[in-house]
């Protein structure tokens, strides 16, 4: 397992973006008791065969690593949520895209700990893409003990900093990140 | 803390552009890649990221060091690896990167212009690398 729900779901989200999709969406909603993500991407999906397959830890897509032979991302989900009290499921169509699910019980002894979050948004917010007009989207939701709730889009983040890689853009990202997760 | 609108952010980086343009630097940039892949992030290289975005803060060097994240550099077993890119230095990848050796690479590496041998792993892989 992942030490963090917020590796996995990283780890989740690289899947995304390098399936050539030109918008990947991160839904991140949280109460007290449980977490739920929506991982949505509109890249170029996996037809049922290869769907049953991604189960597999032994299977990768020959792309990513070409002469290695394990892909433990959804494995990690598998076992991760299975072993909680979560649920999980991959919904995907061949060029239309795929859909990733988990929900996590916050509550059960065994469930990682979620980890920094707003590092989580800041590191899936860097992952690059070959596709010129591909954009990250983030819908943010708490409710519980603490409210908030707030939407975050790559691109427009780019064109308020400028750019996001020299380490000044990177600590404002932070700063602006962390002013949202600030309850309402 | 009050919630940032992007105009605010907007504000916020065209102030602290301008004042780090005021001070005097060679505009020389550096490059950080920091290894994200599965192998990378269960490694912790996130908090390595946060490491390097600190440490280059706190010297000073900020708008001159950039960040960027890559997949597996196939040194699945010395994560978190970091390839380090100054100029009037080697290009080298660094294995076993934790935030303290984050932190000294940015002291020893980036600004000393030193390299910290006992880390240097090589180039990327051989079986990793694209054909």
């Amino acid at each position: 397992m992942h030490y963090t729900i917020c590796d996995l779901l990283a780890d989740l989200t690289q899947n995304a973006v390098e399936a050539d999709a030109s918008k990947v969406t991160v839904e991140f909603l949280e109460t007290d008791t449980e977490l739920k993500v929506y991982i949505r991407d509109n890249g170029k999906g996996m037809d049922a065969e290869t769907l049953k397959r991604v189960s597999d830890p032994f299977f990768t897509d020959g792309i990513k690593h070409p002469n290695r032979k394990v892909g433990l991302g959804i494995p990690f989900l598998i076992q991760t949520t299975t072993e909680t009290g979560g649920e999980w499921n991959i919904d995907s169509v061949p060029n239309k895209g795929t859909t990733v699910f988990a929900r996590f019980d916050l509550i059960n002894i065994d469930t990682p700990p979620i980890g920094d979050v707003v590092g989580f948004f800041r590191q899936i917010l860097l992952f690059n893409s070959t596709i010129p007009e591909y954009d990250l989207e983030i819908i943010r939701k708490k409710q519980g003990k603490l409210n908030c709730s707030y939407k975050i889009m790559r691109t427009e983040l780019i064109e308020a900093l400028g750019s996001i890689n020299d380490v000044q853009a990177l600590s404002l990202m932070r700063t602006y990140l962390e002013s949202l997760e600030s309850a309402e | 803390m009050a919630k940032m609108s992007l105009d605010d952010l907007r504000k916020l980086r065209a102030s602290t552009k301008s004042e780090i343009e005021r001070r005097e630097t060679d505009g020389k940039t550096m490059q950080i890649v920091v290894g994200m892949g599965t192998c990378g992030i269960a490694a912790g290289a996130k908090e390595t990221l946060d490491a390097f975005i600190k440490a280059a803060e706190s010297k000073n060097i900020a708008s001159n060091v950039i960040i960027r994240q890559t997949g597996c550099m196939g040194f699945c077993a010395n994560e978190p690896t970091v390839e380090v890119l100054a100029p009037d230095m080697p290009a080298v990848i660094y294995g076993n990167v934790n935030t303290a050796v984050a932190s000294e690479i940015v002291e020893k590496h980036l600004i000393g212009k030193a390299l910290l041998d006992k880390q240097i792993l090589d180039r990327p892989s051989i079986d990793i690398l694209k054909k």
